[in-house]
């Protein structure tokens, strides 16, 4: 009863997303199906008109079930190795994804213990951390892909590396509230035990931080595989769910790059709800009360 | 290898100013006091009487800016760094990422006891403290009172001869209150403890102590020192007797001494 009562709105704002859509496909697609009737001597009926922009090979805007068809020929209906597979797109930006947001998150982990208990380290290095995330991702990933390819670094590595660029922010900031976040009398209990900072770290800082570290690695992650796509648009890369939206783009294949599109937010859904779940697996394991 | 191995805590025109932005307030002023091995002494006295920063500046969580304090002979830092006393903060201050026994066993942990040692001493500060059977539990699965019975457990189960108590039972129900007051007797009798035990209830004070020390404030200070003549075996309904009545008017009348309800 719940859950049919949770659901039903997300339904209906779905469905009036998908009525909007074939309304703005009619839209969009119609002038050039007009000039293609003229020219081509063809006349029909409203009808006819209207299902002729639904079906349209290289469309403005492809229609919803076109993108759905295109989605699950080359998810499903492919050989993974293909390279019209987008299973093997996906993977190989996941593993840009992936090798980024592990760097990422070791980084902004390593950062974050650095501000935390290095006072000249809090006072320099933080205005920094903001100032790198305020360059346009988009100016700085062709530099960075350049860079690395005039030293023989191509590949798997600098897409990576974008991804890190992406992913170290949030988790360096969730960190630094997730390891100050202890209560003043948890700290006062350890002083009066009068333990070392190291056991101060591994049994307060650490285990209060755990909630804020996997919070953050959510956003890290969906920004790890924006980086990775991101990456992939400037080599001109042959593979990943950027290449296909590039040549998508390049080659006017509407339906392909909605459907590379529908890809990546599959992917982020999965990463996100991943990165959740573990989280609420570790945070259950240590004493949080089932929400 | 002190002159006075009786006295745990001595504390001579003990002051201690903050600096804050309104300016410096004097949280305790020519303290001076002496408490003996194995007594239970109670400190009474409004907010800002200075009681918990005199409780702190024991446990050498602030220190004082004029005046002498020696803990078991030594200074708060030394003695602190012996691990000479257990500390119940007013909340249980339970870590809630650990279960009761690892909460227990932390203060162990950090003092390097070995496992199986760190093992034993939880088994017998729990069953102390009556809370057998709730090992496993995280702190969010137990009652208020439950929960601080623990946080008494984990100051209990390094065995300090020194317990400081900053108002334990200040947020729990009155029932519950009496019940731990009783129990908390009983342990000291049994364990022979010093206990140190801040508390703003008259009843609670005089129920407990061998000695209360009533304060007030503005600065903090000792108003006076009432050394109880009640016996130390204590039901509860020794509270309807006329000593313990005398006893609580006498301390209504030093807290009433100090101005303390004026403002």
């Amino acid at each position: 009863m719940t859950a049919l009562r949770n659901t039903i709105p997300v339904l209906t704002i779905l469905l009036a997303i998908v009525i909007g859509w074939y309304a703005l496909t009619y839209v969009m697609n119609a002038p050039f199906q007009r000039d293609l009737d003229r020219r081509g001597g063809v006349t029909s009926t409203a009808g006819e008109f209207f299902v002729k922009t639904m079906t349209q090979p290289k469309p403005t805007l492809p229609a919803p079930h076109q993108v759905a068809q295109n989605f699950f020929e080359n998810t499903f209906l492919r050989k993974v190795t293909s390279n019209r597979s987008l299973v093997y797109h996906a993977w190989v930006t996941l593993s840009a994804t992936l090798l980024g947001f592990a760097f990422g998150t070791a980084l902004g982990i390593a950062i974050a213990v650095g501000i935390v208990h290095v006072r000249t380290l809090d006072r320099s290095l933080m205005p920094w951390i903001i100032t790198s995330q305020t360059i346009p991702i988009l100016a700085l990933a062709p530099m960075i892909i350049v860079v690395l390819a005039a030293i023989g670094i191509v590949g798997l590595i600098p897409k990576a590396l974008i991804s890190t660029y992406l992913s170290f922010f949030p988790v360096a900031v969730g960190m630094v509230k997730g390891l100050r976040s202890p209560e003043l009398t948890h700290l006062d209990l350890m002083h009066t035990y009068h333990a070392s900072p190291a056991q101060v770290f591994w049994k307060l800082r650490v285990p209060a931080s755990v909630p804020f570290l996997f919070t953050s690695m959510k956003v890290a992650v969906a920004a790890s595989l924006v980086g990775a796509i991101v990456g992939e648009l400037p080599t001109g890369a042959v593979a990943g769910i950027g290449a296909k939206l590039l040549t998508g783009a390049y080659y006017s294949q509407t339906i392909d790059m909605f459907s590379a599109l529908v890809a990546g937010s599959v992917v982020a859904i999965l990463l996100v709800s991943l990165v959740g779940l573990a989280g609420r697996i570790v945070e259950r394991s240590m004493g949080a009360r089932p929400a | 290898m002190t002159e006075n191995t009786a006295s745990v805590v001595s504390a001579s025109h003990l002051g201690l100013t903050f600096e804050t932005n309104d300016g410096p307030v004097n949280a305790l002023s020519d303290v001076s006091l002496d408490i003996a091995k194995g007594e239970f002494v109670s400190f009474i006295g409004p907010s800002g009487c200075g009681k918990t920063t005199f409780l702190r500046v024991i446990a050498d969580l602030e220190k004082p800016t004029s005046g002498t304090i020696t803990v078991n002979g030594m200074t708060p830092e030394q003695a602190r760094e012996k691990r000479a006393y257990g500390y119940v903060f007013q909340a249980a201050a339970l870590y809630p990422w650990r279960t009761i026994e690892r909460n227990v066993a932390l203060p162990l942990e950090i003092m390097g006891l070995p496992a199986e040692e760190r093992r034993a001493r939880v088994r017998q500060t729990l069953a102390l403290v009556n809370l057998t059977g709730f090992e496993k539990k995280f702190p969010w699965q137990l009652s208020g009172g439950m929960q601080q019975r623990a946080s008494i457990a984990r100051a209990l189960a390094f065995d300090a001869d020194l317990l400081l108590m900053d108002e334990p039972f200040g947020a729990l129900d009155e029932i519950v209150r009496d019940h731990l007051n009783e129990q908390l007797l009983e342990l000291w009798a049994r364990t022979n403890k010093t206990i140190c035990f801040v508390t703003h209830s008259i009843p609670e004070a005089v129920y407990l102590s061998t000695k209360i020390v009533v304060m007030s404030p503005r600065p903090g200070r000792v108003t006076d020192v009432i050394e109880s003549t009640l016996p130390k075996e204590r039901p509860l309904d020794i509270r309807e007797t006329p000593e313990f009545l005398a006893i609580a008017a006498r301390v209504r009348d030093g807290l009433r001494a100090g101005h303390s309800y004026e403002d």
